[in-house]
């Protein structure tokens, strides 16, 4: 057996792990330098782990939604940004799998993303429009065979060290703003110049400098669907769910910490029951309520996968914006319950108790795409949607 | 039911262009009917048409055009009749 199937063939989540065990090593130096985390990121190539989700026949290994949740979850439980970065990645690749086959040029890409282990960057982003992802101010030009590209993205994580960037913009230049194609530009065919600086309070290491972007490659290279399409059934629900399951792996990380700070004290004082120990129990019950609301979220969407009637109904929608929102606003709380137990420990840097960077990482959740924004949608769509009055589905 | 449609999608769509440039089978979402505008859409027609959109109906290919609202409206208007 060669090295290539022996890798192949070992379990995504010791692969994961392993990619883990790297990526938490130097977590504290990403954080504190705010840099990309080359490391962790070389770790996922030699695991092989940007290909995962392509089909198996272009050379992938068909994962699932559930299966890259989970690697995302392991990740960050080391290093969040690094987990986001992999998250993102797959995002990106979501729309490729489910909106680019059948089409010559997407198929090869594919398939070279997993021979070459590509990192796929986002920027959906831009000035003028913030994270209203259905919107775009900016318009490809297709002249014959080629398309050209300028955007102010003023988001794009790891810009600088993406393989490719898939990118919004309106379809032509007459188009209505919510007329939208998403294309992939290759490394080689687009230039950024930087004009914002990622100097944030948490996911430092994701790098998401602001860029004009400027491209021109072949007009194949355009995704074969409108993006309304591609965001109603596959990326809007991917985001949601890969970030959620990242969050979660934070929360879990932040708990993890904070109960061996409770066993040690309970080891120190053998026969009394620390005072930490009621807000772990307390900790691990809300834990347990963000694992509940993301597996849901996943069955969902796996359950919807088949039908894109289904995939974009306002039921769907609803239900996926409603994992972000309580995802990201409950693991601030328990990261926060998990900071209390450990006390001055958790708040200082360098313990093995350290809670600091896991609450900066986390606070990132509730922008990412506004909340206020997700919420505001979800109103308008519950004029019309009806909530479902069964428990089980 | 075409013309009551096309009024309240030039009511309510939001519309970038005028209705009546607009075939019947004309992309919405392409001419600019955002999500936001879809959704006071519905309204409008469940209000117009003393229709209630059950969920399954509330997908972005109902709305995608106005024949595919005609369409819509209609299945349940019959299914109504029917029971
Ligand atoms: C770690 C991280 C990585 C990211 N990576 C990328 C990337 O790779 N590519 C990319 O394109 N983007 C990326 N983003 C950007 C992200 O997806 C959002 O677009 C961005 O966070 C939104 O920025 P904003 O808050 O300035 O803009 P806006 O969406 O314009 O929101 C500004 C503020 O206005 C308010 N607001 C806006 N709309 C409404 C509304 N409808 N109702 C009520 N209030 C409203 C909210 O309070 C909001 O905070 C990343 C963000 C983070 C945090």
């Amino acid at each position: 057996m060669n090295m290539m199937s022996e890798i192949r063939g070992a379990g995504l989540v010791e692969r994961a792990r392993e990619v883990a065990a790297v990526a938490g090593k130097h977590a504290d130096a990403v954080d504190k330098e705010g840099r990309f985390p080359h490391e962790a990121v070389a770790a996922m190539k030699s695991a092989r782990l940007f290909g995962i989700q392509v089909p198996i026949l272009l050379g992938g290994e068909g994962a699932t939604i559930a299966e890259i949740a989970e690697v995302c979850s392991i990740i960050a439980q080391e290093c969040a940004s690094s987990a986001m970065i992999f998250a993102m990645h797959h995002i990106k690749l979501s729309s490729c799998v489910s909106h680019g086959m059948g089409d010559e040029w997407h198929e090869a890409f594919m398939h070279r993303i997993v021979r070459e282990q590509l990192l796929l960057g986002s920027a959906t982003t831009e000035a003028g429009i913030g994270g209203n992802l259905r919107n775009s101010i900016c318009a490809i030009e297709v002249d014959g065979d080629i398309c050209r590209l300028t955007k102010e993205a003023t988001v794009i994580s790891y810009g600088k060290q993406a393989d490719a960037i898939l990118i919004t913009s309106r379809s032509h230049k007459e188009a209505a703003s919510t007329d939208q194609v998403m294309t992939v530009f290759l490394k080689d065919q687009y230039t950024l110049e930087q004009t914002h600086v990622w100097d944030t309070m948490g996911m430092r290491g994701t790098c998401s400098d602001g860029f004009l972007f400027k491209a021109e490659a072949p007009a194949v290279q355009i995704l074969p669907k409108p993006f309304a399409e591609i965001a109603a059934e596959s990326m809007l629900a991917t985001c949601h769910l890969l970030w959620s399951a990242t969050w979660y792996g934070i929360a879990l990380n932040a708990v993890t910490r904070a109960q061996a700070f409770v066993r040690a004290a309970a080891r120190a004082n053998p026969g009394t029951t620390p005072p930490g120990a009621l807000r772990l129990a307390e900790a691990t019950a809300e834990l347990h309520l963000i694992k509940s609301n993301v597996i849901a979220g996943i069955e969902r969407f796996e359950a919807a996968k088949e039908d894109p009637a289904q995939l974009s109904s306002l039921g769907f929608a609803v239900a996926m914006n409603n994992v972000k929102i309580a995802t990201s606003q409950m693991i601030l709380s328990v990261i926060n319950q998990a900071m209390i137990i450990c006390g001055i420990a958790g708040y200082k840097n360098g313990t093995p108790y350290s809670i600091g960077r896991h609450l900066r990482d986390a606070h990132s959740a509730q922008l990412m795409i506004s909340n206020e924004r997700i919420l505001s949608n979800t109103a308008t769509m519950l004029t019309v949607h009806k909530l479902d009055t069964s428990l089980m589905g | 039911m075409k013309d009551k449609i096309r009024e309240l999608l030039g009511k309510l769509g939001g519309l970038p262009v005028a209705v009546d440039t607009l075939a019947d089978g004309a992309d919405l979402y392409a001419a600019g009917l955002s999500s936001f505008a879809s959704v006071q859409l519905m309204l409008g027609i469940e209000d117009a048409f003393d229709i209630e959109f059950p969920d399954h109906l509330l997908n972005r290919k109902s709305f995608a055009s106005i024949d595919a609202i005609a369409e819509t409206v209609s299945a349940i208007v019959e299914g109504r009749e029917a029971a």
